[in-house]
Order: structure tokens, then sequence, then C-alpha cells
């Protein structure tokens, strides 16, 4: 059985990161996931979070809105609408986020409506958890 | 004749002006190299999300599937999403795009469609103004634009979906120019509304046929995929028309300092020789004198 994985995260404008892991721990939008080497096929939906990744060199965070995961058994690949490394992100820009994601809801109907609602409380839950 | 003055300004006007497009043309290398950069970057998420559109697509092919993937079932109404710079001295570069789509209007035309168009660029809606203007039904601007993002593709596909939702159209086709080299910028139409995943070749078909489970349904991960794949191709296209814009610059602008290099030489060569028949003239004038004492 192999012992890692291929881990890529990549948002529209570059590739955050690319490597094995051995590990990931992925926001599903059904439920948080943990992701190991030969793990049965699966296409999920992401709901704010953080992705953990355990590579070579210790754990990496990242924080993604939402995006799709492909896992496979072989390779994780996370497609997320925007992504950044935990490190580089504070609660203000999150809720800068959040603020865009409010004024989207509101300017939006029907069922697209819905959408933007049930991600925008999404949001304020996963920033209330990262306190 | 002009005269010597006449001369010697106009080669300094021309040296001015070759100045001018030396510097736009190093301009454009180094803006060349970051829009490279970005559509590099760029590729591995448009990658990604094929495979999954191609999965999706697989597994929900024997359904109905949502209309952004089936379309509407008519094929009336054409919108034309012309993509064009915001700036010109470019060489062909908005002029080939705009030759490509008012193509496509005449054929859409002549088979009795019903054609709207859409323009990204004040460059292309300039040029389709003149013939169109009756047709179009919306301008994106981006001249405020320093270097394109994701959210730009977002917006305006948000626009569009809004107008498919609406009703106005049942295909949407996109026009830009694909970038291949610095001399080589391709104007390359695509359809992404209804979405059609890109083509695969055999190779990559064969590792693409697990079968995955989706979480949720497959239904509610297309409807949440589907205007993102449309993003997507909007902003890989925008990524791919600003490199190429820049390539046709890069040589449009090296073509210009070459041409006012070999009128400067050219120039020189009348405003030597004119300086000479001056010179000359004087000289026999001066001999002429002596001689007449």
């Amino acid at each position: 059985m192999a012992e890692t994985m291929q881990f890529d995260l990549v948002s529209p404008e570059r590739s955050l990161a690319s490597f094995a892991a051995s590990e990931v721990q992925v926001p599903g939008s059904e439920g948080e996931m943990t992701v190991m080497p030969e793990h049965a096929p699966v296409i999920t939906t992401l709901r704010p979070g953080i992705v953990r990744a355990r590579g070579e060199k210790g754990d990496e965070e990242f924080i993604v809105t939402q995006g799709i995961a492909e896992i496979s058994a072989a390779s994780v690949a996370i497609i997320a609408e925007q992504a950044f490394p935990r490190a580089e992100v504070s609660r203000a820009d999150m809720e800068k986020i959040l603020e865009e994601a409010r004024a989207r809801a509101e300017a939006a109907s029907g069922e697209e409506r819905l959408t933007a609602e049930k991600f925008v409380e999404e949001l304020v839950h996963f920033i209330e958890m990262m306190e | 004749m002009p005269s010597l003055k006449d001369l010697k300004n106009r080669i300094e006007s021309v040296k001015n002006t070759r100045k001018i497009t030396k510097a736009m043309q190093m301009v454009a290398a180094a803006k060349l190299r970051r829009a490279q950069e970005a559509a590099e970057a760029g590729r591995p998420y448009s990658e990604g999300m094929n495979k999954v559109m191609r999965s999706l697509a697989a597994a929900a092919a024997d359904g109905e599937g949502p209309k952004l993937l089936a379309g509407t079932g008519a094929d009336q109404t054409h919108l034309l999403v012309v993509m064009t710079a915001e700036r010109g001295l470019c060489g062909g570069f908005n002029s080939s795009i705009v030759k490509l789509a008012r193509q496509k209007i005449e054929d859409l035309q002549a088979l009795g469609k019903t054609v709207k168009i859409l323009t990204v660029g004040r460059k292309g809606r300039d040029q389709m103004k003149r013939e169109f203007e009756d047709l179009m039904v919306g301008h994106v601007d981006l001249s405020d634009v320093k270097r394109v993002g994701y959210e730009n593709a977002t917006a305006i596909a948000r626009d569009l979906l809004a107008r498919f939702e609406a009703g106005e159209f049942d295909v949407a086709t996109i026009f830009f120019s694909r970038f291949q080299s610095v001399i080589s910028q391709v104007p390359t139409e695509a359809q992404i509304i209804p979405v059609a995943p890109a083509e695969v070749d055999g190779a990559e078909e064969e590792s693409g046929k697990v079968v995955y489970e989706f979480e949720p349904g497959e239904e509610e991960i297309l409807t949440e995929l589907l205007p993102r794949a449309v993003a997507t191709q909007l902003f890989s296209a925008l990524l791919e028309n600003a490199a190429s814009e820049q390539g046709a610059r890069m040589s449009a602008m090296d073509n210009a300092t070459r041409n006012a290099g070999e009128m400067i030489d050219k120039l020189t060569i009348q405003y030597n020789r004119s300086r000479q028949a001056a010179i000359t003239t004087e000289l026999i004038e001066i001999i002429a004198g002596a001689e007449a004492l």
C-alpha cells in the first residue's frame, strides 16, 4: 500500500501546493473528511474551511472558501475558487470576503440567492470557528 | 526639394518616434513575460476543472442534465462575446479577432439566426459598432483593470449567466486570440454556453475512466460547477488575450522601430547629399566669381 499520495491545491490564479502527502483533511460540504492514500474515488464540493495536508515537512494549512476536491487512490486535487496559505490570512481578510459574499447574496435572486445565502452562513460559521 | 533645415527637423522627429516605439516594445516585452506567467499559473486550475467536468459529464450523460450543460434545446439566438484589447498599436491583433467574429455573424445571419453581440475591450466595440451597432447588447469595460484577475472573469460570467437565465440567448461563443508565440497569435472561437467539456486525447481518456462517487449528488455538484466552468473558460481566454496582445504589440513595435531606423538612414543620406550639393554650388559660385575678375 502506498505511503503517500499526490496532493495538489490550485486556485484560478496560481498553484499553491503540489507535494506528496500522507494524509489530507478536506472540508467537504457534507462534512469534514480525512483522506488517506488508497481512498475510494470521490468528487465533493467544498465549504469554507481549512485544508490540512501532512507532507514530509510537517503539516501545511490552507484556507479555502469554495471549490471542488477530486480524490482518487493516488491523488487529491483541490480546485478552489479562492485559496490562501493559512498564515497569510487574518480575520479581517475573511471578513472582507464575507462582506463581498453578502453583497452578492443581496444582489442575487431565485435559486442563486439561496446558494449565495448558504455560502454566507457557512462563512460566518467558519470565521467563528477560526477564533 | 526640402531645405536642409526641413530635413534635419524630419530626421529629429523620426528619431523621437523611434525612441517611443522602442520604449513601447520593451514595455510590451516585460508585460508579455508577466502575462505569460499568469497564463501558465492558471493552467493547472483549468485543467483540473476540465478533468472534473469530464467525469461529471460522463456520469450525468444519461440524464437530462441542467440547462447549462444540455442547452435550451433551441439554436436560434446566438450571443457572440468578442474579446479584444483596450488599446491599439498592437498590429493586427484587434482587427483579426473582429474579422473572425464578423465572418461568424455573416454566416449565422445567412442561416437566419438571431445574433447578439457583447464586447469586452474598447477596441472591439469601436470596430463592431461601425457595422453592427443594432446587434450590440452590452459592453464590459476593462480599461481600469491593470492586470486581469479571476474576479473580472467571474463578473463577465455572472452577466452572461443572468442573460442566459433570462432566455436572452441559446448559444454563447467567445472570440479571443490564442497565444502561440510572439509572432503568432491565432484568433479563436470557442463555445462556452452550453458548456462543452474540452476534448481529450486517447491517453488521457484511459485514466479518466475511474468511476467517482459524488458528494453531494452529481446534479448538485454540476449546478455549482457549471457557472464556475464558464468563468474559468472566460478567465483563460482573458489571459490568453492579454499575452497575445502584448506579443502582437511587441512585434508591431519592433517593426516600427526598424522602419524608423531605415527612414532615418534614408533621410540622412538625402540630407548629406543636399548639403554636399549646396557646398558644391557655393564653390562654383565663388570660382565663377573669381574667374570673372
